[in-house]
């Protein structure tokens, strides 16, 4: 029983390892080093940086787009084994889906109306 | 899934329409109507109570247990719990009234999240399956976490949503862990084949681990030491609408599924968690108790009285008899309207934004509202558990279970702490009934008039005429009593 998670034990060592070495012990010995102010910035979309992320407070309407993509992001993932099924589930599963996508229409609608979606 | 299965669901699909439509109300203009907003939930709830009894009447001829798959059963345990939760919604929806009207936030989002946790805890108590239950218990707490910061201007409500939150999920995911390692050597999730397995399995480490696992993560739910820390912070800063609906109705739910898994699944399994079971119940007990003398905040104090209470209910469940079962229905019902009651009464003594929060605004009651003064004595005797009040009967019928059980310690140990918590319930009659001092400021409106009323009467008819509660508790428990092999009356 144990042994055969061994195996397990291995291939993770081997995957942990892989990005050490090549991160922390390979690419220092191959790169020139030669750091600025600039270089060493976090990436924002390729501008520069206004401030720190903790300096200021984000909108909250950054973490509503993001619920709101999660909501439809699962919904598409109980979509494709539905479509697979669609003959054999028959009218009742496009029952029970139409009921599935309604409930989450509802939610949209609600966020669609108390201007979520509005960018201002 | 079939027709028969709809009939099954059809309270809760009722529910989970009716609590979309309340959230859609505000959006499509209706955002002022704040009266129409409480009375459309009070008719949502009568139609729901109505859908219950109805299907009750229609599943006597189904076999109970093989609805969805048998993930669902809506037996006579969980018909008795849904009309408590309908019936504790409606009488928290009729608190929050004047509560949410002075307030600045939208009241139609507020009955629809207490529309959804409805639907959760319905969902719950009929699950026959941990992951069925499991998604009733998530539905609920999502929507307490919200509603617990349904305040968010104000420090404490947000204070008070974030601790419960972060610790709810964590509790959750605990939960999830323990089902995973029970599905893990069982093989399955439904209640009664995991039952009939154990009967098989002698001992096993990893089951060990799931069951006290599972038994964490229901603790937590229903604040049993030592998972009951986030109670007295989320009581105090949550609004007190709210808190009475954390005290109550999701406490009771949470009492209900402990029951439900315990008798059903892990029967055969006792003499493993009895013991640990026994142990959380007196640290409950002790802790809640000691606790509660100390606080003169009412919420903090009715919070650590209601981790107490936790501790009295898991007697009838470590007991595992024909008489813990009916106890953990009677006590919850006992429980939830005495608290009600309560709760109705700390609202009446509202100055300014906060309800009647601290036991010094108690001062003078008697003066200003006798007969309301007098209810909250009543309230609170039956939180104690003295004779003519129905607290007595539910108590009676847990203590009694754990001397039949042979846990004649722990029962000693619970009449000791009830008379531990006699003291600081009389503190407040005390400041109610003799204490000079200013007179207590109460704004009494008709639908708190109504809560208190209604409370005031179960608990006084029930503890004076107990029988159709106990025949009743005997009735909804048959068919656990005897898939769990404890009726009749045969003490394990």
């Amino acid at each position: 029983m144990a042994a055969n998670y061994s195996v397990l034990l291995v291939a993770a060592l081997i995957v942990l390892s892989l990005p050490v070495l090549t991160l922390f012990v390979l690419a220092p010995l191959v790169r020139a080093s030669r750091p600025n102010k600039v270089k060493l910035e976090p990436y924002e979309c390729g501008v520069p940086a206004s401030s720190f992320a903790f300096d200021h407070r984000f909108s909250v309407r950054y973490f509503l787009i993001a619920v709101l993509f999660i909501i439809f992001d699962v919904e598409t993932v109980f979509l494709f084994p539905w479509a697979i099924r669609f003959k054999q589930l028959g009218w009742f599963g496009a029952v029970e889906m139409a009921v599935f996508l309604a409930i989450l229409l509802v939610g949209y609608f609600y966020a669609w109306k108390r201007k979520v979606l509005t960018w201002v | 899934m079939t027709w028969n299965d709809v009939v099954f669901l059809l309270p809760e699909i009722i529910i989970s329409i009716g609590a979309s439509l309340l959230l859609l109300a505000p959006v499509v203009g209706w955002r002022q109507r704040e009266t129409s907003a409480k009375w459309s939930m009070l008719i949502l709830l009568g139609i729901t109570a109505l859908t219950v009894i109805g299907c009750s009447y229609w599943v006597q001829e189904i076999p109970q247990s093989r609805s969805l798959a048998g993930m669902f059963a809506l037996d006579g345990f969980a018909i008795f719990f849904k009309l408590i939760f309908i019936t504790a919604i409606a009488m928290i929806t009729l608190l929050s009234d004047d509560f949410l009207r002075e307030s600045r936030y939208s009241v139609w989002e507020y009955y629809s999240l207490l529309g959804f946790a409805l639907c959760g805890m319905m969902f719950m108590v009929s699950g026959m399956s941990l992951i069925s239950i499991y998604i009733g218990l998530e539905l609920m707490s999502l929507s307490s976490y919200i509603l617990a910061g349904f305040f968010k201007n104000e420090e404490k409500s947000t204070e008070a949503a974030m601790k419960y939150f972060v610790l709810g999920a964590v509790s959750s995911g605990i939960l999830l862990y323990g089902i995973s390692l029970i599905y893990g050597v069982c093989g399955s999730l439904n209640l009664l084949d995991i039952g009939r397995a154990l009967s098989t399995i002698i001992t096993n480490d990893a089951l060990m681990f799931g069951v006290m696992l599972l038994g964490a993560g229901l603790c937590f739910k229903m604040a049993a030491v030592p998972f009951h820390v986030w109670t007295p912070d989320v009581y105090e800063g949550a609004p007190t609408p709210i808190t009475a609906f954390l005290s109550t109705a999701s406490k009771a739910a949470a009492f209900s599924i402990f029951a439900r898994i315990f008798y059903l699944a892990l029967h055969d399994f006792q003499l493993d968690w009895s013991n640990v079971l026994a142990t959380i119940s007196a640290l409950s007990m002790v802790l809640g108790n000691l606790a509660a003398i100390t606080q003169d905040n009412v919420k903090r104090m009715l919070a650590y009285s209601s981790i107490a209470h936790a501790g009295y209910a898991l007697l009838g469940i470590i007991s595992l008899n024909s008489l813990g079962l009916r106890g953990v229905l009677i006590y919850s019902l006992v429980y939830v309207f005495a608290n009600l009651g309560i709760w109705a009464t700390v609202l009446m003594l509202r100055r300014h934004e906060y309800g009647g929060e601290r036991v010094d605004d108690f001062e003078g009651l008697s003066r200003r509202a006798p007969f309301w003064a007098f209810a909250m004595v009543i309230f609170l005797l039956s939180l104690g558990g003295i004779p003519p009040t129905a607290g007595f009967i539910g108590k009676y019928f847990l203590f009694a279970a754990a001397i039949q059980a042979g846990f004649g310690w722990l029962a000693i140990l619970a009449v000791l702490m009830s008379a531990v918590s006699m003291f600081y319930y009389l503190r407040l009659v005390v400041a109610m009934y003799l204490r000079e001092g200013r007179e207590a400021d109460v704004a009494i409106t008709r639908p708190l008039q109504i809560v208190a009323a209604t409370c005031l009467i179960i608990t006084l008819l029930l503890g004076i005429y107990p029988t159709p509660l106990i025949n009743q508790a005997t009735e909804s428990s048959r068919w656990i009593g005897a898939r769990a092999a404890i009726i009749p009356h045969a003490g394990r």
